[in-house]
């Protein structure tokens, strides 16, 4: 019998899910070690990826890019029909074989960094749940099944953030991420609902359809893509809700490369682009999603100028870089939101598994102003951070700069009336990613070693299980956007053609890149991007790999600024004394006021009123029987007075 | 023939007698006593009344009023020996158990 793959689709999440079940139900705990655990989780996701192989190699032959299959009704009420079902088509085929990929490498990775760690398969397990709850997310054919997956990788981001739980500052960062995350699902929750109100369905196929949309009341489009948009923000970390994710590299550094970068953090941008055609026809919804994103994208790479913690810096860079993908899905060009989304879950992966790989050879130190020099005795390490801060950066050949370059062109030529400034916004960005990168790359690497000498001669490079997956990240992020981008330049390259239904129609962008400009400004737009890039990384370069001096000097002279740099500008402490602190503080009033005074004092008033009437009747009680002949009489004389009332008065 | 009222008096004295006694008497045999004085009472009432309106209901009231007097008796005597056999005493100021 010939098995038909089409069908078999729920093997993706499916995988991981079994992995996540055997480590940490079945597995006898005696046999948790890190061998099993890791060979198990390894080997699940790399089911999942040769199974999303196999199915986009399907999907690419079939008639129809589209793959959907309900496999059983999940919910039945009145109107309400949400089944459990999954569709693999372009957009979800690249994210799932993206995300099963490089899940694959960062899970070979942490065998290696999770080498010394306690509990090897209760971190398995979670990696193992987090990947196949991913899956879900971006296989599920309706929003009520996305958000099953949604909340679920929310759920194993806070489980990860806090896997060192006897750290406090860990279980914080977990619970701000929770927190500031339920703010952005509320949101996403509302919008689900009104989309229910307004199409009837919750289903891709029935919402998304250009009638329905097209159908719908315009203000209730509106409403719903800044709902949803809502949810993006804080699964994505965009302002205001970005401050969960620097908190969030509590959590090992494979949690981060995996989750706070590579995946989960793209969850909000696979969703605005899953609902292209919905944002698409609210243009206003489109502007605030672009105006989010470049703010944050600009604000986040501030930010990381003045950041010393080596993951804090990636970050922010990770928090600026998703801003630029939502910059691309504001201004309809979601073919290259996606693909930025797939160059950065490279050379992010990459960046953060080689500061994995930095903590692992100097042991566990973050602060880069304390490093330096580390080229020469982690070669490995160096060349591919090196390649990775080259592709972020944007120069080119290497895959940054085709995702970015093509962001940068579609903001330039889009329809919006505030294109212009988006682009000069994010060519700041632009110079400001390559000098911040530079900054973190010649402070750690280069220049003369700042740790204490007896340190110095400990550090080593990373075993090979570490630092393959850096050399194939590197060289994906190397080579991946070349390969997806091409034939250069936009729109008609490999990514953008097998994305067809997600191009923007003529009159947004420009179809094949002749409609507005052309390819001379196309080819002076890239000029200039890449003279940014350039700048920015050199002129950083020489600052921060030289001698220290320099960089002290450097700082001083930023003053004001390189403090509100380093305090992140007091968003914190802003949203401490705005939110947090009143929140608090009503809480405390409820529960040292409200609650105690007046509900329990109610509550115990009932009770002490019948105390003290019981303590007064009691005494009738006193055992004195002719007493009780007396009241008895009384009583026989009372009602014989009653019935005869008519007779004596 | 001795007017009615005489008898109506009678009664009255007999049942007030029965409830001073069940009032002020320590002794329970004393109590039981007076209450059967306050049933005499009734019971003469019924009689006497039965015969003022000629009507033979009282009088078998009485009879019915009488045998269960018996019994109570006999249930009262026997709860009284009980409590002399527990309290060594049949005085009803010392039975207090059921005080707070």
């Amino acid at each position: 019998m010939e098995l038909n793959w089409a069908d078999q689709l729920w093997l993706v999440p499916a995988w991981p899910a079994l992995g996540a079940l055997l480590i940490g139900v079945v597995l006898p705990q005696r046999a948790r070690s890190l061998a099993t655990s890791a060979a198990i989780a390894v080997g699940a996701v790399a089911l999942a990826f040769v199974t999303s192989l196999i199915l986009l190699a399907h999907l690419l032959v079939a008639p129809e890019w589209l793959f959907e299959r309900a496999y059983t009704t999940w919910i039945q009420a009145g109107d309400l029909n949400i089944p459990v079902g999954l569709r693999l088509d372009p957009l979800s085929a690249t994210m799932c074989t993206m995300v099963s990929g490089v899940g694959l490498l960062i899970h070979i990775y942490s065998k290696g960094y999770m080498a010394h760690d306690e509990a090897p398969a209760r971190f398995f397990a979670y990696l193992n749940l987090f990947t196949a709850m991913m899956l879900l997310l971006v296989l599920a054919n309706n929003f009520a099944l996305m958000f099953v997956g949604w909340e679920g990788v929310g759920l194993c981001s806070y489980l990860l953030i806090g896997f060192w739980h006897q750290k406090e500052s860990a279980n914080k960062a977990g619970l701000k991420a929770f927190l500031v995350n339920r703010i952005g699902d509320c949101g996403f929750i509302l919008g689900c609902l009104l989309i229910f109100v307004v199409f009837g369905s919750l289903t891709f196929s029935e919402v998304l359809s250009p009638d329905a949309i097209h159908a719908a009341p315009p203000a209730m489009l509106l409403a719903i893509a800044l709902l949803l948009f809502v949810g993006a923000t804080g699964k994505s970390a965009q302002i205001p809700l970005y401050v969960w994710l620097p908190d969030a590299m509590e959590g090992p550094t494979p949690v981060s490369a995996l989750i706070h970068a590579a995946t989960m953090v793209t969850a909000g941008v696979y969703m605005v682009v899953r609902c292209a055609p919905l944002y698409s026809a609210v243009p206003q919804a489109s502007a605030v999603v672009a105006w989010i994103g470049v703010l944050t994208a600009l604000l986040a790479g501030l930010i990381a100028l003045g950041q010393r913690d080596i993951k804090r810096v990636l970050a922010y860079s990770t928090i600026s870089q998703l801003g630029y993908m939502f910059l691309a899905c504001g201004v309809g060009a979601y073919v290259a939101a996606i693909f930025h989304v797939v160059t950065h879950a490279f050379f992010k992966a990459c960046l953060f598994l080689g500061a994995g790989s930095v903590m692992h050879g100097t042991g566990d130190r973050t602060d880069i102003t304390q490093m330096g020099g580390l080229a020469a005795h982690m070669p490995r390490t160096s060349r591919t951070f090196w390649i990775a801060c080259l592709s972020i950066a944007g120069i080119a050949p290497l895959a940054g700069f085709f995702s970015k370059d093509e962001i940068l062109y579609e903001t330039f030529i889009s329809t919006l009336p505030t294109a212009r400034i988006l682009w000069v916004l994010a060519m700041l960005t632009a110079f400001l990613t390559a000098f911040y990168m530079f900054r973190l790359f010649g402070l750690t690497f280069h220049g003369a070693s700042r740790m204490p000498k007896r340190e110095a001669s400990h550090v080593h490079e990373s075993p090979p299980v570490m630092t393959w997956p850096l050399i194939i990240l590197a060289f994906l992020a190397m080579v991946g956007g070349f390969l997806l981008g091409w034939p250069y330049p936009h729109q008609c390259h490999l990514l953008g053609a097998f994305m067809a239904d997600w191009r923007p129609p003529a009159e947004h962008g420009a179809e094949g890149g002749g409609a507005s400009g052309g390819l001379p400004l196309m080819v002076l737009l890239a000029a200039l991007s890449f003279a940014v890039a350039v700048t920015g990384s050199g002129l950083a370069f020489w600052l921060f790999s030289g001698p220290y001096r320099r960089v002290q000097e450097f700082e001083r002279r930023l003053g004001t600024a390189q403090t509100a740099f380093s305090r992140k500008f007091w968003v914190d402490e802003l949203y401490g004394y705005t939110v947090v602190g009143p929140l608090q503080s009503l809480g405390n009033w409820l529960g040292h006021f409200v609650d105690v005074r007046i509900v329990d004092g109610l509550v115990n008033g009932v009770g002490g009123a019948c105390q003290m009437l019981g303590e007064g009747v009691r005494r009738l009680h006193a055992s004195r029987v002719r007493f009780y002949a007396f009241v008895m009489l009384g009583g026989a004389v009372l009602v014989v007075a009653y019935m005869l009332r008519d007779l004596m008065f | 023939m001795v007017p009615t009222q005489w008898y109506l008096l009678l009664s009255a004295v007999l049942f007030g007698l029965g409830i001073i006694g069940v009032l002020v008497r320590r002794q329970a045999i004393v109590i039981l006593m007076s209450i059967e004085l306050m049933l005499n009472g009734a019971n003469l009432l019924f009689v006497t009344m039965a015969r003022e309106i000629g009507n033979l209901s009282g009088q078998v009231v009485v009879f019915f009023v009488v045998a269960v007097a018996a019994a109570e008796v006999a249930v009262g005597l026997s709860i009284i020996v009980r409590l002399f056999d527990n309290k060594g005493t049949v005085d009803v100021d010392e039975i207090n158990l059921m005080k707070w």
